[in-house]
């Protein structure tokens, strides 16, 4: 095994003089008085290796001794992560001991003396390969999947199998056979390298599924897909972090993975309270029983950030190899790359743009490419749904982050300053924003099928009446009320009536929160059959009490329960009021 | 201080910049503490036997013969309840004329807490202020700035929201306080006779820049030990922020880093993070409140400093003057407490939300009213209307010097709902309306 003596500290870059081979992205431990520090390879000159400790190096002295692992940086699979609470490095924070995080201590993500049903899956004589399933044990109400390690890369005939009973983790539930006869034991804990994507799947092809998030204007206006890519930049206070949590309590997934990365504390704990207490509407269970919790807060150190994506993406990985429809969100993109240009400078790298690392796009899109709608071996199907929030510096979205990130996912939610300003939540500005999905043939045609037969035609339709819209108030603005036509003020109406009712949406209230899509139907059915009116106005001052009346009884039915007496009964006065003076 | 027989001395410097110096020595730990020729200076680089300091009293005068003596520790604090109505200077010493602090000896700047340990934040606190109570209400473990212009009365707003808010103790970290500034607090707190809930650490301008980074992990390991081991409810003032950056872009400009943007070290966020992450409600009862100032060069808050800060604080204040009242009152646009969603409508009135968006829009569509008019186009009705709460509004709601609970906030402003608009405009659950619109 390869040692090492430290012989430079600059903030958490240690150089270490080694021994012997080092490679790169290689863990060792440094002995600090009795506490050992992880950190990890990220360049080699000579015999000396650069390394970022993932802790605190106060108190590292020139001299203190390292051990290296021959491992890259790994986490732990096996049943008992869901609904647990990991740090960056696949830590249990729940079982860390004492108020505050004490440096060199290192907690396991699973538990090795809880007892798990196992069911086997293969029989005697199968042949298998790397991600084939074994056998499942119940993870909550997952169906959890036993899966050949990844890490075995060749054809296995199974020579034997453990029957249907309770197991611990670390008990070995099959036997192996390679093709030169060797037995290799398998148990229930596997490990991967969290920077190599897991490949172990037949193909991927381009997303089709639609996936319901209860965000109307994503829903509605620029629709997610099952294992598609998305990014949420935005100013601070646009509302980013509440958009992303309102995602994860709604969206139809099977499990929902957080990456807390280099963001408030306070947010986190909100997930922590909140979630075991939210019900998941689709299942009547808790969200937190299918949520991970991947969290790197800003004070904590910079370098475990960075792993705390990759330890996230790495467990969607393992999860979506089961079959199961995975949702990581990320929050924020723009802290991991931080943390990059932090190593960057200290390695006295020669700085790209705004000083982050050149290969930053590279890296950006390596990581977005990770996700996808998979087949698996045995036939069923899995996905990755993507989504990141960019924090731009200044809420400039020239910089290199938003730039990068853009080149790398399909779907763009910009949220807007001006809208966060006017209390237009969820601030995602409908004109800049896109998916790029809605251009897939294979997406529309699912669309059409699935929501009804002229879905894509009506989004679409939105879309003109909102840029419409948009025109009609600059000239409004710049040539005054009575400057413009009538009809100028109507289409300003127009779209602030979609505006306000399906793209405004109060997060906080417990009926508007999430909408589910055939209720988003009926709503965008409703709306156009307004827009689509003629109404007959004497003078610009009668549209504004007229739509500001609409909106409020529109408004007053996002609030009910759909298509209950009250829904109705305000549904009924709305058709009143549009007909006093739809033109004849 | 008197050197011990323990210490580590050198007397061989082989670098010297402004604030920095290199010395050739063994056996030294990351992060100690030492003295250059008496002054005090921390260890913040080491490459072989090349040991870098950052010398927080500057170099001027210092030799290349100087002596260098090595503490074995990271820069330290001694906590107890003595602390209580002391003034302190960047390095934890007395510069009131009174004693030693007696108390067990703690590092700033210590390990984070688990997050898991945390409590989510429910208790608020009142102000009197609407324009922080009704509109961006603060709770008890927030981290909240100012973003304030040099010329606004940032530090006296600051001093009047921490004498009206509920807290145990009040901790004022100054980083480049002006000398009149620190006696504007020092007076304020004496004033209200608050004095023993007080505990300052205070770098002036009259004292070296570079002293004023050790001044908030001074005031926050002082909170913490009042929060944590007392269970007290802890607020804790920085002022300036701004100030405290620009000595940390000195150090790293020193060390010859590679500036980000703004000439900021590329470490700031992780740097900031640090410190304001040490608000937190404990489970116990205990909490570390932190509002800070965070001066803004001719408002632009896109600038490394306060586009940092944002990201990492819940919220954000701005002060306005009003040219309509000619009062200062709380911008009610740009301020954000992203944390009053935990208890407006849950610990306040229960139509405290509605109504606070709703006098927001209101104020929105007097402000495009006023720009129509700049512009010279015609006002219809509505835009009169508008303008006429808005200013009313402003005078009897937002004003800093109003001081009233958040009750009567809302009564005032429903008032001034059903002075100025009728149902449809005001828009509110029918839910409220019914309950709070008067009828006739």
């Amino acid at each position: 095994m390869t040692t090492g003596i430290v012989k430079g500290i600059i903030s958490n870059l240690v150089q270490v003089e080694v021994s012997g081979p080092v490679s790169q992205n290689e863990i060792c431990y440094i002995n600090l008085s009795g506490e050992k520090l992880m950190a990890e390879v990220i360049k080699v000159v000579g015999n000396i290796a650069n390394t970022q400790v993932f802790e605190s190096t106060r108190g590292l002295k020139p001299g203190d001794t390292v051990e290296f692992t021959n491992r890259m940086l790994e986490v732990k699979l096996g049943p008992g992560m869901l609904s647990k609470n990991l740090d960056g490095l696949q830590g249990d924070l729940n079982k860390r001991k004492g108020v505050f995080l004490t440096r060199g201590e290192y907690t396991d993500p699973l538990d090795e003396d809880s007892l798990w049903k196992f069911t086997p899956i293969a029989k005697v004589g199968n042949i298998v390969s790397a991600g084939d399933w074994l056998g499942s044990v119940p993870e909550s109400w997952i169906n959890h999947k036993i899966m050949v390690p990844f890490v075995m890369e060749d054809e296995y005939t199974v020579k034997s199998i453990v029957p249907e009973g309770e197991y611990k983790i670390t008990e070995t539930i099959a036997v192996l056979t390679d093709k030169d006869g060797k037995d290799i034991e398998v148990n229930m804990i596997q490990k991967w390298p969290v920077k190599i994507p897991i490949t172990a799947y037949v193909e991927k092809p381009r997303p089709f599924k639609l996936l319901e998030t209860g965000v109307r204007t994503m829903d509605t206006l620029n629709p997610m897909v099952e294992g598609g890519t998305g990014f949420i930049p935005g100013p601070f206070g646009a509302g980013k972090t509440v958009l992303q949590h309102s995602i994860s309590k709604n969206a139809e997934a099977d499990m929902i993975i957080m990456a807390a990365c280099g963001e408030r504390a306070n947010e986190v704990v909100e997930l922590f309270v909140e979630f075991p207490e939210l019900d998941d509407p689709r299942t009547g269970r808790k969200l937190m029983e299918r949520t991970i919790i991947v969290c790197n807060t800003s004070n904590m150190p910079v370098a475990a950030r960075e792993a705390s994506v990759y330890t996230a993406m790495t467990i969607a990985e393992y999860y979506r190899n089961m079959g199961l429809k995975v949702l990581l969100l990320a929050d924020s993109t723009s802290r991991w790359a931080q943390a990059l240009r932090e190593m960057s400078n200290r390695m006295e790298e020669l700085p790209g743009p705004d000083a982050f690392p050149m290969d930053l796009p590279a890296i950006i899109s390596s990581f977005y490419a990770r996700a996808g709608f998979v087949y698996l071996k045995s036939g069923a199907t899995g996905s990755i749904t993507f989504i990141g929030t960019v924090s731009p510096a200044g809420g400039n979205l020239k910089e290199p982050v938003t730039e990068s990130t853009k080149k790398a996912a399909r779907c763009f939610y910009a949220l807007s300053q001006a809208r966060a300003d006017s209390k237009r939540y969820p601030a995602v500005d409908p004109i800049d924003s896109y998916s790029k999905y809605l251009e897939y043939p294979e997406v529309i045609e699912y669309l059409n099928a699935n929501v009804n037969p002229h879905w894509v035609k009506d989004v679409n339709h939105t879309k003109d009446i909102l840029l419409r819209g948009k025109e009609a108030q600059e000239q409004i603005n710049i040539l005054g009320d009575d400057g413009v036509p009538l009809s100028y003020h109507d289409k300003y109406w127009k779209s602030e009536l979609v505006d306000r009712i399906i793209l405004q949406q109060d997060g906080f209230d417990k009926v508007d929160q999430s909408t589910p899509m055939k209720r988003q139907q009926y709503m965008l059915e409703l709306i156009l059959e307004i827009c689509n009116a003629d109404f007959v106005f004497e003078s610009y001052e009668e549209v504004m009490p007229y739509y500001t009346q609409l909106i409020n009884i529109c408004k007053q039915m996002n609030y009910m329960e759909f298509q209950t007496p009250e829904f109705n009964n305000y549904e009924a006065e709305l058709h009143k009021i549009v007909e006093e003076r739809r033109a004849k | 201080m008197e050197t011990q027989a323990f210490q580590k001395i050198y007397t061989k410097l082989n670098q010297i910049t402004k604030a920095t110096c290199t010395v050739q020595a063994t056996g030294v730990g990351n992060e100690e503490l030492a003295t250059v020729a008496g002054r005090l200076a921390q260890v913040v680089k080491i490459i072989g036997d090349n040991v870098t300091l950052q010398i927080f009293a500057g170099t001027e005068g210092i030799g290349t013969d100087a002596e260098v003596v090595f503490f074995g520790k990271a820069p330290t604090l001694k906590v107890s309840d003595e602390l209580g109505g002391r003034f302190f200077n960047a390095y934890g010493d007395p510069i009131d004329g009174g004693p030693e602090i007696e108390g067990e000896e703690v590092e700033i700047g210590g390990p984070s807490v688990n997050p898991v340990r945390r409590k989510q934040p429910s208790e608020l606190i009142a102000t009197g202020i609407a324009g922080i109570d009704l509109n961006n209400t603060l709770v008890t473990g927030q981290k909240i700035p100012f973003f304030a212009d040099p010329d606004q009365p940032y530090n006296e707003v600051m001093a009047m929201v921490a004498l009206r808010a509920q807290s145990d103790k009040i901790i004022l970290g100054g980083m480049g306080l002006s000398n009149d500034d620190y006696l504007l607090y020092k007076n304020t707190f004496e004033n209200a006779g608050v004095i023993d809930r007080i505990v300052s650490f205070v770098n002036t301008t009259e004292n070296p820049t570079v002293e004023r980074l050790l001044v908030p992990n001074m005031a926050l390991t002082a909170a913490e030990y009042f929060a944590l081991e007392k269970h007290e409810k802890v607020l804790v003032l920085l002022t300036d922020m701004t100030l405290y950056c620009d000595a940390l872009s000195i150090v790293s400009n020193r060390m010859d880093q590679i500036p980000s943007k703004d000439s900021m070290p590329g470490s700031l966020y992780s740097d900031l993070a640090k410190l304001y992450e040490k608000a937190v409600q404990f489970p116990d009862g205990g909490s570390i409140t932190i509002i800070a100032v965070t001066t803004l060069s001719g408002g632009d808050i896109t600038h490394a400093i306060p586009d940092n800060t944002g990201y990492i604080t819940e919220g954000q204040l701005f002060l306005k003057r009003d040219t309509d009242i000619g009062k200062v009152i709380v911008d009610p646009f740009r301020s954000l407490s992203r944390l009053k969603q935990l208890v407006i409508g849950k610990k306040t009135r229960e139509d405290h939300p509605q109504v606070m968006n709703t006098a927001v829009r209101l104020y929105a569509d007097a402000a495009n009213a006023k720009t129509k008019l700049e512009n010279g186009f015609d006002l219809s009705d509505y835009d009169l209307r508008v303008l006429d709460f808005a200013k009313e509004y402003s005078d009897k709601i937002l004003a800093v010097d109003v001081n009233i609970s958040t009750d009567e906030m809302l009564d005032r402003t429903w008032e001034l709902f059903q002075k100025y608009f009728n149902r449809a405009e005001i828009g509110i659950k029918d839910e409220f309306m019914n309950l709070y619109w008067k009828k006739g």
